[in-house]
């Protein structure tokens, strides 16, 4: 088995000559005339921690559904370590699923259940009971191996569902919302668990969430999806520092979004005349030509605020705090501009004794070129 | 209001529905030889009945009947309702749910009345069966019992969450195999309730019964109603107390296992 380096130290996607573990060509999936899934091209590297990022309905489970092999596509090709997947029923696939509802056979022990697939498997049933065992050592439930799915407590059965859909040692582990039934407090902890149990196994895993917090935690890459489409591919820092549309940047994320017109495209520096601001200075992006409408984006951290007028900021604007919101490491703000225009902005709290600007006082936010993002869609 | 008015309906709802029933099972202890007047307690008439060769070997036909009816009904229905739930849409699915319902809603002397038609016709033609008797009605009752099944078992099966036969393929286990490991026992307590149910309903039905027996094969409400056309006896009330205990028990265990079973999901 691979070690654990190559979970996340390595970044096979970077390096155009690595070849792809998972690849999924031109794929179309229609229910009658309703397109679920619509020219998705993806690549997914051996050892990666996929997301699959998007609103109910985008086409993520649709397509996860696909490599599994309980829904066929339209059109397209699936490939799973350079093995085309069009004629492979689901059961013979090196692929398992694990569920969002968990899907435990309610009539079997906790043991069977994660016995299962291996007994399916021809392995001997003494041996099959000793794996099941080792993999709820694992999850941490060797002690309820004998209970009822219905005996067990939620983040339990979640870890049953874990054990199970591991037990085979599968290439690749589907996981369908998989602490979307958890509170709080346990999705936190099960996600590090996740990635721990990940790293230490070398499986690869592609997990759906609507939840973006959550995919930025455990991926390596996120596909964020949109009405059957992927918007972007990338990774976590990527897709929050340099967003492809203004749908990505504000679906991961708070964002402030400004619409302009490219005014003059210097070299080292970049004006957009925007309604709401006036000119503003931004560091320079490729593709843009004057006179093109863009949109500057901007995230609420990327504000300074001050009392008094920045020297030598090149953007800079005064206002009001119409309402503040203090929530321990981090204030968030809602500053309206003398343009009229309300930002959001927010600051850490870093010191214990500061003297934070608080609601009604008049501030100045500064921002600095480099500190925008400039979208075309 | 509701202080006295909910009390008295309810009762006289329950005397409605089970006063004669009740006059029954009080008159199968009466000792007297004329059922309305009352002569003091005796089970004398148990003793009677069990005497009587006619009504045990009825009793013994009806059994048989109900037991073949109910299995072969569970397989059917079974059969029936997992094509509907799980096929999604095949050529002929919509004409296949109206039909597997038909029995229900049909009058009894009309399938009764067709299954005869369709029996002579058969003999007529292919030389089976072989005139009528056990396996007719047991033919019979299969056709209206796999109807009830059937209803209760796509219920079942609409309700089970699908992912459970999808996480058992995604392990490797094939169609067939999914169907015995997983399907089957998630929804064995309907089937129980549903057996129940057909085994109850065979032994009740007289009318099909009457158009599809032939000599010798006279079940026991057959013989009920040929004996109380000639004048109540009071072995018949003992009879039909035992009945309706027998069928109360199957109620109660068919009932008890269709509620277990949804509080479970």
């Amino acid at each position: 088995m691979d070690g654990p380096a190559i979970a996340a130290d390595t970044r096979p996607w970077r390096d155009p000559a690595a070849r792809p573990f998972i690849s999924v060509r031109d794929v179309v999936k229609t229910f009658g005339d309703f397109t679920a899934v619509c020219d998705v091209d993806l690549d997914i590297y051996k050892g990666e921690l996929f997301c699959l990022l998007g609103e109910s309905g985008c086409g993520k489970s649709t397509l996860l559904r696909m490599l599994a092999g309980f829904e066929v596509p339209t059109r397209g090709r699936i490939e799973i370590d350079d093995e085309d997947m069009a004629q492979v029923p689901p059961d013979r696939r090196p692929t398992n699923m694990m569920f969002q509802s968990y899907a435990l056979f309610p009539h079997m022990t906790v043991e069977k259940n994660v016995a299962y697939g291996l007994l399916r498997e021809g392995v001997k049933k003494p041996e099959a009971y000793a794996r099941a065992l080792d993999m709820l050592r694992m999850v941490k439930l060797e002690k309820q191996a004998r209970r009822k799915p219905d005996q067990l407590s939620g983040g339990q059965r979640q870890r049953v569902a874990l054990a199970r859909a591991l037990v085979k040692r599968p290439k690749l582990l589907l996981l369908d919302e998989p602490l979307g039934a958890l509170d709080k407090k346990l999705r936190e902890e099960t996600q590090f668990e996740l990635i721990r149990i990940q790293e230490t196994l070398g499986v690869t895993f592609i997990v759906v969430t609507h939840d973006q917090d959550e995919a930025m935690t455990l991926a390596t890459r996120i596909g964020v999806m949109k009405d059957g489409m992927i918007e972007q591919i990338g990774e976590p820092r990527e897709i929050y520092e340099t967003p492809n549309s203004r749908f990505v940047a504000d679906f991961i994320g708070t964002v402030n979004l400004f619409e302009g017109r490219v005014e003059a495209a210097a070299p080292d520096m970049m004006r957009i005349d925007t309604p709401d601001l006036g000119p503003v200075l931004v560091s320079p992006q490729v593709g843009l030509s004057r006179g093109q409408q863009v949109w500057a984006a901007l995230r609420p951290e990327r504000f300074w605020l001050t009392r008094e007028k920045p020297e030598n900021a090149p953007n800079a604007w005064h206002g009001h705090v119409e309402e503040m919101g203090y929530i321990g490491h981090m204030s968030h703000y809602r500053i309206r501009l003398d343009s009229g225009v309300l930002v959001r902005a927010s600051q850490s709290n870093r010191l214990r004794d500061e003297d934070p600007i608080s609601w009604d006082e008049k501030a100045w936010v500064s921002v600095n070129p480099a500190a925008f993002r400039v979208l075309t869609r | 209001m509701r202080g006295w008015f909910l009390p008295l309906a309810v009762a006289f709802g329950f005397i409605f529905l089970y006063a004669p029933i009740i006059s029954l099972v009080v008159f199968s202890f009466n000792e007297s030889r004329l059922v309305t007047v009352w002569g003091g307690f005796s089970t004398r008439w148990y003793g009677e009945l069990l005497r009587d060769r006619q009504i045990l070997g009825s009793a013994w036909i009806s059994l048989q009947v109900a037991f073949w009816s109910a299995n072969l009904a569970v397989i059917v229905g079974t059969l029936g309702a997992f094509v509907l739930t799980r096929f999604g849409r095949f050529a002929g699915r919509l004409l296949l749910t109206g039909m597997i319902t038909a029995p229900l809603v049909m009058p009894e002397v009309i399938t009764g009345l067709s299954l005869l038609l369709l029996f002579v016709s058969m003999e007529l033609t292919l030389g089976w069966p072989a005139g009528r008797g056990l396996i007719t009605i047991i033919i019979a009752h299969t056709t209206f019992c796999a109807a009830f099944v059937a209803v209760i078992a796509q219920t079942r099966l609409r309700q089970m969450d699908e992912s459970l036969e999808e996480a058992a393929r995604d392990l490797g286990a094939g169609p067939v195999r999914v169907f015995f490991d997983i399907t089957l026992p998630v929804i064995t307590p309907a089937l129980v309730a549903g057996w129940l149910l057909a085994f109850t309903l065979s032994l009740d039905d007289l009318v099909i019964a009457s158009f599809v027996s032939g000599p010798g094969a006279s079940t026991l409400p057959m013989v009920i109603f040929s004996k109380v056309r000639l004048g109540v006896s009071p072995d018949v009330n003992a009879l039909a107390t035992i009945i309706i205990g027998f069928v109360l028990v199957a109620v109660i265990i068919a009932g008890w296992l269709l509620r277990r079973t949804a509080r479970r999901m």
